[in-house]
């Protein structure tokens, strides 16, 4: 197998992607947290008459030109949007689908009109050629820059500096616009701001990534960064490394992926960054430690499991304090094959912990029985069952034949205090209602 | 062949317009028939999904799509078959599309992430997953992918008598589950608890309303395009919830426009040069879009502007009247009052009041001469009521709400227009009952509390 060489040309192309990704990651934190995510889609594909139309008023395809046309229309979406919002009662992401769609149906046409002219490829405009990014040149003092690393460097900064300076106010109004106000914010100011700063970032990356892949680049991220963090600051930058790994590691996919699945030449580079933050977000999903899928499964897990060792010891010690001593291992069974994985599982902890033991009765039977804080720790969890199921009868009146239920489920979650506080309240009881000795607390 | 785009047919024979427009052409008939009947279906599905506010699912599941149909091409090819299969094409796009829906499912239950967050990131993700292959197809096999371009764009005019015919078979197969089902599907949308509790299948009615959705999508991307579609989707619903409050009545309004708007789109981009159908049919759909807004006969902005002009109207009528009786009230006598007077008794502007002077004259209910403005006798009647009604609110206010009588004006100016005869009984009965020494309880602001059908 025959790997691409690296070139120059790579390096420049990872450099505009990396510009465009780390521009949508940086505005793309405020677009999820004001749940206005769709905005990009809408805008992205509602620019697309902008420009047309630029194109066609002035017959040129400078960048200028259809920068500002884009822009108008980036805006104008989002007056829009909420005008059809607010005068005709639509719901905002409906009032998006239809704004958007119109305006791209449009564009398609002014796009038709203006394509005997001159060659304007929607798709084009839908994907992006960040492949061809290095050959677009200006001169700037001396040296050759790419005109994508030039746009888009210069956008990160403008974009850049709007956080920087508005980090208060755009923390405020993503988290509580209605405090906003009330503090005298100019809420809505700040919005078309945002609006029209996410309509020129947008533009920005059509030329690398295309206006569909561009939503990528903006919510990818910052949701990723989003699963692992819940602090403002460290999300924005968790996004913007997020971005920087996306956009290099989808590059080098792209070369590298089609040959490993036995395909010739390499791949579209705008496509494998959406691809890659998208991977990188489920990694974020898997493994975050504290919302993970696998740290919440993990805990979910240890629940269950000490809640099986709970009932396994308060098991154990009733029947303990029933044949006073050592029990035959064969009346644990029926505890033991509730849940039959877990309990077992909790029993063998048990026995590794040293909680209980097991021993050779008389007739060569296996015997179970509770030692050191195994004992204790039963008797506590005992302890909480009857001295709740006395408090369930007595202070809330629930029927003594029904309070078995509640107080198995209530026993888990009890500390001292409140089995202390429950005893002083109750009188210190000696026997639950089912007449069974309440147990001491046994400190351990 | 009018349906081609080419700068030929810019100028049309009267014959080939009379053909297109009276559909004498079979192709014409095929055309205008797929794409209507995909309109309905889009219509009916589309309301569904905008009452269950997933309006943009849709663009989603458009989107999303793309890579199901390039891997099942890569797949098609790879088997060594050809990849122009449409119907195997499409069934790769519903699984895109599950399994877009699923990742969604999945990520709402075990994220903090909302649903629009998770819409965008599916939709460019599966996307960026789509172009990937794309770009493997295009480099592997150059001369079979712009077959699969037709799905972005679509090609209306190109729509040939099978795919027509499949989308006749979806949208009858849409149109009779949105029939058999409609009783449940309404139970859904507007109270899901309430379903689940009366022991309907839910979580399968959502899915088959996502699965018309998908096949709508589907099918319809083809024929118009995979983002205008979209468009078909979201468009008519959203159009004739401004003419029904009726949820049967909104989904068939919705149908009706969909398949008007796919109809006429497609005769007038046959007609004019240069004018992509599904373009031009989703122009068509957002002006009915824009018509229904404005004239909307149940929540349209001229209505609601009409009502609102109509209740400032009427709230002005009445502190005219109120105003005219508490001066003369505090005057105590039956005599004249000035138009400063009374203009400065609210803040009102001169035009303002001298307007609803004018119309209260005309209802022959204030007589307004040199000597000054005064009530007529039905005119004191009307007042009477009006100022019945504001003090009993006030009180009730100040009785069982307990509001400073301070603040009690403003809540009863706004509340006093609507409070018809039966509640101010009420209000009457309730008071009384409560402070049953005084048959009239006095007003607040230290005013009598006039009886209606007293002595003057």
């Amino acid at each position: 197998m025959q790997f691409p060489v690296w070139t120059s040309l790579d390096s420049w192309i990872v450099l505009s992607a990396l510009l465009v990704a780390l521009n949508c990651a940086l505005l793309g934190n405020f677009l999820l947290l004001r749940k206005q995510s769709m905005m990009g889609d809408a805008i992205s594909h509602a620019v697309l008459p902008g420009l047309a139309a630029a194109f066609l008023l002035t017959g040129s395809r400078g960048s200028l030109v259809m920068f500002v046309g884009a822009l108008v229309l980036g805006v104008a979406t989002a007056f829009l949007v909420q005008w059809i919002t607010k005068a005709g009662q639509v719901e905002e992401g409906a009032s998006m689908g239809v704004v958007f769609t119109s305006l791209f149906a449009l564009g398609l046409i002014l796009i038709r009109q203006a394509a005997s002219q001159v060659d304007l490829d929607p798709s084009c405009v839908l994907y992006g050629a960040v492949e061809l990014a290095p050959f677009d040149v200006v001169k700037v003092a001396g040296w050759s820059l790419p005109n994508a690393v030039l746009v888009n460097g210069a956008m990160l900064l403008v974009n850049g500096i709007f956080v920087l300076l508005l980090w208060k106010e755009l923390k405020l109004s993503s988290f509580d616009s209605a405090l906003a106000k009330s503090l005298g914010m100019r809420v809505g100011m700040l919005h078309y701001g945002f609006m029209a700063l996410v309509a020129a970032t947008t533009v920005a990356s059509f030329q690398v990534v295309g206006s569909i892949l561009v939503i990528a680049m903006l919510i990818v991220p910052a949701a990723t960064a989003f699963l692992l963090t819940r602090r403002l600051w460290v999300m924005v930058l968790l996004s913007l490394l997020v971005a920087a790994g996306a956009s290099i590691g989808g590059h080098w996919s792209a070369l590298m992926v089609p040959e490993l699945l036995g395909y010739e030449g390499d791949t579209s580079t705008a496509g494998m960054i959406a691809v890659f933050s998208g991977l990188l977000f489920l990694c974020a999903w898997l493994f975050s430690p504290q919302q993970g899928v696998v740290a919440l499964g993990l805990h979910r897990l240890r629940e269950w499991e000490r809640v099986a060792k709970d009932d396994v010891l308060a098991a154990l010690w009733r029947l303990q304090e029933k044949h006073h001593g050592p029990v035959a291992l064969s009346l644990l069974h029926p505890i033991l094959s509730v849940e039959p994985v877990i309990h077992r599982f909790a029993f063998l902890l048990l026995r590794i912990r040293g909680r209980v033991k097991l021993t050779r009765g008389s007739s060569g039977e296996s015997m179970v029985e509770l030692i050191g804080k195994g004992f204790a720790e039963a008797q506590k969890v005992v302890r909480s069952h009857r001295l709740w199921e006395h408090y369930l009868v007595e202070e809330i009146g629930v029927r003594v034949d029904r309070v078995h239920q509640s107080a198995e489920r209530l026993e888990h979650v009890t500390s001292q205090e409140m089995r202390a506080e429950m005893a002083r309240e109750l009188g210190n009881p000696e026997k639950d209602p089912h007449l069974k000795t309440i147990p001491g607390e046994e400190t351990v | 062949m009018p349906w081609r785009n080419g700068r030929e047919v810019f100028v049309m024979e009267w014959d080939a317009l009379f053909r297109i427009l009276f559909l004498q052409d079979h192709n014409t008939r095929v055309v205008v028939l797929g794409t209507f009947v995909l309109g309905v279906a889009a219509g009916l599905a589309g309301s569904l999904l905008l009452l269950r506010k997933r309006a943009l699912l849709s663009d989603t599941l458009a989107h999303a799509s793309l890579p199901g149909v390039g891997l099942m091409y890569l797949l098609l090819v790879g088997s060594g078959q050809s990849g122009r299969q449409l119907l195997a094409l499409l069934g790769g796009a519903v699984v895109a599309c599950v399994a877009a829906v699923i990742t969604i499912n999945l990520l709402k239950q075990t994220t903090r992430l909302k649903e629009d967050a998770l819409l965008s990131m599916v939709l460019s993700v599966y996307f960026g997953l789509g172009v990937v292959v794309l770009g493997i197809i295009t480099r592997n096999h150059p001369e079979q992918s712009a077959g699969l371009q037709k799905f972005l764009y679509g090609s209306t005019a190109a729509l040939i008598s099978s795919d027509a015919w499949l989308l006749v078979g979806v949208a009858a197969g849409i149109i009779v589950l949105a029939a058999c089902f409609w009783k449940e599907f309404q139970l859904l949308l507007f109270d899901s608890g309430f379903a689940a509790s009366e022991g309907y299948p839910v979580q399968r009615l959502d899915l088959l309303v996502m699965l018309m959705v998908v096949l709508v999508t589907v099918c319809g991307m083809q024929a118009v395009g995979l983002i205008l579609v979209v468009a078909l989707l979201v468009i008519p619903p959203v159009a004739a919830r401004f003419w029904s409050e009726d949820f049967l009545a909104m989904q068939w309004i919705a149908a009706l426009i969909g398949g008007v708007s796919c109809a006429l789109g497609t005769l007038i981009s046959g007609v004019l040069p240069n004018m992509p159908a599904g373009a031009v049919i989703v122009l068509t759909a957002a002006l009915l879009f824009f018509l229904s807004m404005i004239l909307g006969i149940k929540r349209g902005i001229l209505l609601r502007e009409w009502n609102a002009f109509n209740l400032r109207r009427k709230t002005e009528h009445h502190h005219a009247l109120r105003a005219i009786y508490e001066l003369l009230e505090r005057q105590s006598s039956e005599g004249f009052i000035d138009l400063e007077e009374l203009r400065r008794s609210r803040s009102w502007s001169a035009h303002n009041l001298k307007r609803t002077l004018r119309r209260a004259v005309n209802l022959g209910l204030v007589e307004w001469s040199a000597q000054g403005i005064r009530l007529s006798p039905t005119g004191r009647e009307e007042a009477r009521k009006l100022v019945r009604s504001h003090r009993l609110w006030e009180l009730y206010l100040i009785t069982y709400a307990d509001v400073a009588p301070s603040h009690v004006d403003r809540s009863a100016d706004d509340i006093e227009h609507v409070l018809d005869p039966q509640l101010v009984a009420l209000l009457e009965e309730k008071l009384q009952a409560q402070d049953s020494r005084e048959v009239v309880p006095k007003s607040p602001h230290s005013t009598t509390l006039p009886e209606v059908g007293g002595s003057a």
